[in-house]
């Protein structure tokens, strides 16, 4: 099943708003999603927060497509009491981008946004604390990257801090 | 004033990640000033096994026993979550009969789940007693896992497209036995609890959260229902059926430790009702859909999310046509509920701090994943 065009009066509102940094509106299985430029993405969060009542930002992640110029997708998932309905926003990144925080808007995305940084070395600029949150503070990867392999490890840190040595 | 003197206006404290009152290893680092709180951070990440990139390199249906070891004291819910997100990308839908028998199984484990946040939560503020009989009780469904799928935490009850197993022979007769005895367990635990005076003392505008700081925080749950928000996705968007059940959403009023509690009870014997209803009519038929053998979901992406017990449970899953998952993220309650830890302890004794973690209900695997 391909995804199929999103028009309402949301997406109306948000053309109007937004205009051509906002380059599809589509639905897939019934969830509707819309693809931005990256530094649309936290105006767009506010005008939803504020003028469409998506008050709550469910999870912000990314998802790695090394073979492509703009490598990684970063999902962001709304949702809103009001109209009980949930919305995605994506946008590409390059490697070495840096898209703004979205913690001015939504706090939750604090620590959402260091998983990210973390998982995949996608840095965010203005976050008030942008440190690794689940992998030690000095490990060196990003194991979510899809030329991570999934065996691989840190062997200086490993050294480092549990005093084992790799096999040759 | 003597050298010696001691500069007692600010001391930073650590707490865990060994402690007993983490419920597992998350670490705390306290700013204090005197008794006072001025501020908290969490240190997480101990328990990260990369659960995450496991699913990126197991197969689609290898992948469910793996979610059931995120917040293993709902494995049940976790399983569910993941099969009808795998489902939707599928369009496939899970026959009648195993719908019915995925919400008994899923109630009954948020039950389980309640228990062991109640029995531990009141340990840490001081009580005893209740944990054993929490755990009394949890014993029953764990037995009831058991006859059913031979495990009784990690259970991968669910498989993509319905279950595995049918029932066990008197599998309801089972079910309504703990139906009948379990009210009276729940009066009995509120009789210990609900009025007495150190509880109250020690729970009562205890770490209050109001519903916009949940709204902010993404907190959802007991927690978001606790604040006066009327919003469980078993009814905003309901799944596996559960629009046919009649049932109830508890709410508190102050958002605070004692609220939280209140809730989570009523929880409880909302769930049952939920057992008791779906147990009397387990439609005959088949318990697995027409599945293909071999599970390629079609290129494209979801978000399908549950009422987890401790809240808005997640998995958003992107397929590129393969046998594995492109990616598999799961979005984990407790993580995103325990951010707002800071917001809740500042300003409070330090002294309530170890309530105020019993509260939010976290499970550490789910954290870290």
């Amino acid at each position: 099943m391909a995804a199929t065009p999103w028009e309402d009066e949301l997406t109306g509102s948000l053309q109007e708003q937004f205009g051509d940094q906002i380059s599809e509106f589509s639905t897939y299985l019934g969830q509707p999603f819309l693809v931005a430029r990256p530094e649309a993405v936290v105006p767009i969060l506010e005008f939803l927060k504020l003028e469409a009542d998506f008050d709550y930002l469910v999870d912000v992640t990314a998802v790695d497509y090394p073979q492509r110029d703009e490598r990684f997708d970063l999902v962001y998932i709304l949702y809103s009491f009001a109209r009980n309905q949930r919305i995605r926003i994506k946008t590409r990144i390059a490697e070495g981008c840096e898209p703004a925080t979205a913690t001015g808007v939504h706090l939750t995305a604090d620590w959402l946004e260091r998983e990210v940084f973390d998982m995949f070395g996608i840095r965010f600029a203005g976050h008030p604390n942008m440190r690794r949150i689940l992998m030690p503070e000095d490990w060196e990867g990003h194991p979510l990257r899809k030329d991570h392999p999934i065996t691989r490890v840190d062997e200086r840190w490993v050294k480092e801090h549990l005093g084992i040595e790799s096999a040759p | 004033m003597p050298e010696t003197y001691l500069d007692a206006t600010e001391l930073v404290l650590n707490m865990g990640p060994q402690h007993p009152s983490t419920h597992g290893v998350l670490r705390v680092i306290l700013k204090l000033d005197g008794e006072k709180v001025l501020g908290t951070e969490c240190v997480i990440g101990y328990l990260h096994r990369g659960v995450e990139k496991i699913g990126e390199n197991r197969t689609w249906a290898q992948f469910v026993p793996y979610v059931d070891r995120t917040d293993y004291l709902a494995a049940v819910s976790n399983g569910l979550g993941y099969c009808l997100a795998v489902e939707k990308l599928l369009g496939v839908e899970a026959p009648p009969r195993a719908e019915v028998i995925r919400v008994i199984l899923t109630e009954l484990q948020r039950i389980a789940s309640h228990l062991v946040w109640l029995g531990t939560h009141v340990l840490d503020v001081g009580a005893q007693t209740p944990l054993f009989y929490c755990f009394r009780e949890r014993e029953d469904i764990c037995n009831i896992f058991e006859k059913y799928c031979g495990a009784r935490l990690t259970t991968h009850a669910f498989r993509i497209g319905g279950l595995q197993y049918d029932l066990y022979d008197n599998f309801a007769e089972e079910v309504k036995a703990f139906c009948r005895m379990f009210p009276a367990r729940v009066d009995d635990y509120e009789q210990l609890l609900t009025g007495n005076r150190i509880w109250v003392g020690r729970t009562r505008h205890i770490g209050i959260l109001t519903a916009e700081d949940c709204k902010a925080y993404g907190v959802t749950g007991p927690m978001l229902r606790a604040a006066g928000v009327k919003w469980d996705l078993r009814k905003a968007q309901p799944y596996s059926g559960y629009e046919k059940y009649d049932f109830e959403i508890p709410i508190g009023q102050y958002g605070d430790t004692f609220d939280r509690y209140i809730v989570r009870m009523q929880e409880m014997r909302q769930s049952l009702r939920i057992v008791e209803q779906a147990v009397e009519g387990i439609p005959e038929g088949p318990i697995m859909a027409k599945a293909p053998k071999v599970i390629k979901p079609p290129v494209g992406e979801v978000y399908v999310s549950i009422e987890a017990p401790k809240g808005e449970l997640g998995y958003f899953v992107v397929s590129d046509g393969g046998t594995q998952p492109y990616r598999v993220r799961v979005r984990p309650p407790s993580f995103i509920n325990l951010q707002a830890l800071d917001r809740m302890a500042r300003g409070g004794l330090v002294a309530d701090i170890v309530a105020i973690i019993g509260t939010i209900d976290i499970v550490l695997g789910e954290v870290d994943r």
